[in-house]
């Protein structure tokens, strides 16, 4: 789960991690009455979305005086940010945070992770801050330098120093390693990391993505998965023991397992297609489960067609799988023709269930001729 | 021979007791394997499945002379599992658990660190070397003896390939699992190693995905050690957008992570021969068989 800037810099700064003064926003009246109560001579709005790559989509905005922030949110908020990570149809922005601007004398780039390696935790640290973590990582390998930590943190000091970074700069570091830890981040990204013209070593922007698995020991996640207004339908299916990820396309998916999940998107675009979803079925779903999967797609209009694309075996059997989508479609008006490719476990027995209940179903034996059936029949977008 | 588990691995399940331990065990022991017992605090000696169950996996060892473990206990407790397997110097120790915390995996890992187990998972189906050995979730209708050893990240993906080269007649050696999380025991890279030294592994199939760093690691040894085995890889995900999150939960991270297009090109590169998709697998491997 990807939290906001100003979640993940409440976190951080709980543990000590310098941050600029900040105050969040809903309205732009707020963001106004909130620059009184910062000290700044200037100011940076920011839409809060839980997605990456909102400086390039015109997230942030300068502003120089009060009513000038007020002009700024008003601009962001309600608007719709589109970005890399969001998809077509972008993130609404329903709230701005409203922070201090400082001039900065020198910035790098700093992030946490797990190490696969080891299993502990990395630090991974920059000359030059600003760019986007996962577009840093992938285009320059060289540039970012890496510390697997010990638990005494061994060696920071000089490879923070061995990076340009003055003595000041390890103390936030070493409490953002604490955070890291305790909160069961999967990712930390603080970027920029700067050092202001006061000589003070500040968190500009900060990125945390805490390890959902965990949640059983952090009730604080429930509290931030609602604030964060994470897209309804995906929460939704979250709930249900499915990962869903809506896409842009025509041909609702229904896939059991990330693997073959992956494999089967990408012979759908192979073949011409345009999936609407991703759809994960995890081992521990009941029909039930699958049924609000499946309702989910049934209920958006620019699914034209679905493709049920099942291997079973575990407790993830074909005719689990098959009695969920029989009574999505039993409790639909919207009944898009079915094309179902079931192998594995009780493949017959899913068929079966499938054309008794009146599914508007058309088999085919194998993931090829099912995904071309299913694309052909979901027609143009 | 196989790979890790054959004929006279002896199995013990952590948590035999629960449904999904319940299910999983029965289903083996009637595949055939030899599951000598189960492991669940607090219930020591009393019987499930007609097996001895123990207080504690080392007591469980000294009765029974297993030499192998399944781990399906709930998230919160298979950390603790897997370590008590690993003190206990089992030889694989296999967990199926899903969503375990990536943070737990840093103690597991520091137990793993000198000692003589192989971890297989968490979040893997597990491994199977058919007609002698389950030790996992993956149906086995379809499996059969022979040649091709399957490595792979996700399951429902391989027991496809697995049915597809079963149909074509092509037997396995052993299909393993490494799970599909960011933290894992075994990678590619040792079981690449195994498959090699297995005098019955003719060919490898190797199925991979978007995220980590298992693909291209893999490609690095293939190459250092001018692998002698015919490898078929498949890396699923070349169409999944950027940045979003699709695939296993260790998937997300970039982390210096290499495109499905690079990874394929850095395997091909190392001599590996590319599936165009996962119906293309099978195709391949006959054609490498054949060759």
């Amino acid at each position: 789960m990807l939290l906001s800037e100003y979640k993940s810099k409440e976190l951080l700064a709980q543990y000590g991690v310098p941050i600029p003064a900040g105050r969040l926003a809903r309205s732009a009246e707020e963001a106004e009455d909130n620059c009184a109560r910062i000290s700044a001579k200037k100011y940076v709005v920011k839409a809060q979305i839980a997605a990456g790559g909102r400086g390039l989509a015109g997230g942030i905005k300068f502003a120089a005086t009060p009513s000038s922030v007020h002009d700024e949110s008003e601009k962001l908020l309600g608007s719709k940010l589109v970005t890399e990570q969001t998809g077509r149809d972008g993130e609404t922005v329903n709230a701005v945070y409203v922070e201090a601007a400082h001039d900065l004398k020198s910035q790098f780039f700093i992030a946490f992770a797990l190490d696969s390696e080891t299993g502990r935790p990395m630090l991974l640290a920059s000359k030059d801050g600003g760019v986007e973590f996962e577009q840093r990582a992938r285009m320059d390998a060289e540039t970012v330098k890496t510390l697997v930590l010990d638990d005494d943190a061994t060696g920071l000091g000089d490879f923070l120093t061995s990076l340009g970074m003055g003595a000041g700069a390890e103390a936030p570091v070493r409490a953002a390693a604490e955070a890291f830890v305790k909160n069961d981040m999967t990712l930390l990204e603080i970027n920029p990391y700067a050092q202001a013209s006061d000589g003070n070593w500040l968190a500009i922007d900060a990125k945390v993505a805490l390890d959902t698995a965990a949640a059983f020991r952090h009730p604080e996640f429930d509290g931030f998965t609602a604030e964060q207004g994470l897209s309804d339908v995906e929460s939704e299916a979250q709930k249900s023991n499915i990962n869903l990820v809506r896409l842009d396309g025509n041909l609702g998916v229904i896939v059991n397992g990330a693997g073959l999940g992956l494999a089967t998107n990408d012979m759908i675009v192979d073949a011409g297609g345009t999936p609407a979803n991703f759809m994960d079925i995890r081992t521990t779903a009941t029909s039930f489960d699958i049924a609000r999967g499946v309702e989910i797609l049934l209920k958006e209009p620019r699914v034209k067609a679905l493709l049920l694309n099942v291997h079973g075996g575990g407790m993830t059997v074909c005719d689990t799988v098959a009695e969920g989508v029989a009574f999505a479609y039993s409790r639909s008006n919207r009944k898009p023709p079915c094309i179902a490719r079931l192998a594995g476990v009780n493949a017959s027995w899913g068929q079966q269930i499938l054309e008794d209940r009146k599914v508007p179903v058309e088999v085919r034996d194998d993931m090829k001729s099912a995904i071309a059936r299913a694309v052909e029949l979901a027609g143009d977008v | 021979m196989a790979i890790l588990v054959n004929k006279d691995t002896k199995v013990i399940v952590q948590g035999m007791t629960g449904r999904a331990g319940t299910f999983y065990a029965d289903q083996a022991m009637r595949y055939g394997s030899d599951y000598v017992g189960g492991v669940r605090p607090g219930r020591g000696g009393s019987k499930h499945l007609g097996l001895p169950v123990f207080h504690d996996v080392a007591t469980a060892v000294k009765e029974t002379g297993a030499t192998a473990s399944l781990v399906v206990v709930p998230a919160p407790q298979a950390a603790d599992a897997m370590i008590e397997a690993i003190e206990a110097e089992l030889d694989v120790v296999v967990c199926v658990t899903e969503r375990v915390p990536q943070h737990d995996m840093t103690r597991v890992k520091q137990a793993l660190e000198g000692s003589k187990t192989a971890l297989i998972g968490p979040n893997s189906q597990g491994i199977l070397t058919p007609d002698q050995c389950k030790i996992g979730v993956m149906p086995t209708k379809d499996a059969t003896p022979g040649g091709v050893g399957i490595v792979s990240r996700s399951a429902s993906l391989t027991s496809e390939i697995l049915a597809n080269c079963s149909a074509a007649d092509l037997g396995q050696s052993t299909t393993i699992g490494i799970g599909g999380d960011a933290l894992h025991g075994l990678g590619f890279v040792e079981c690449l190693k195994l498959f090699r030294e297995d005098d019955e592994t003719e060919v490898v199939v190797l199925i991979g995905e978007i995220g980590g760093r298992e693909e291209e690691l893999a490609a690095e040894y293939l190459a250092d050690v001018s692998y002698e085995k015919p490898v078929v890889a498949l890396v699923v995900g070349r169409e999944a957008p950027p940045g979003r999150r699709m695939g296993h939960a260790g998937t997300l991270s970039a982390l210096g992570a290499l495109s499905a297009s690079e990874k394929i090109a850095k395997l091909r590169n190392a001599g590996a021969v590319i599936a165009e998709d996962a119906s293309d697998v099978v195709t391949k491997v006959i054609a490498k068989k054949n060759g």
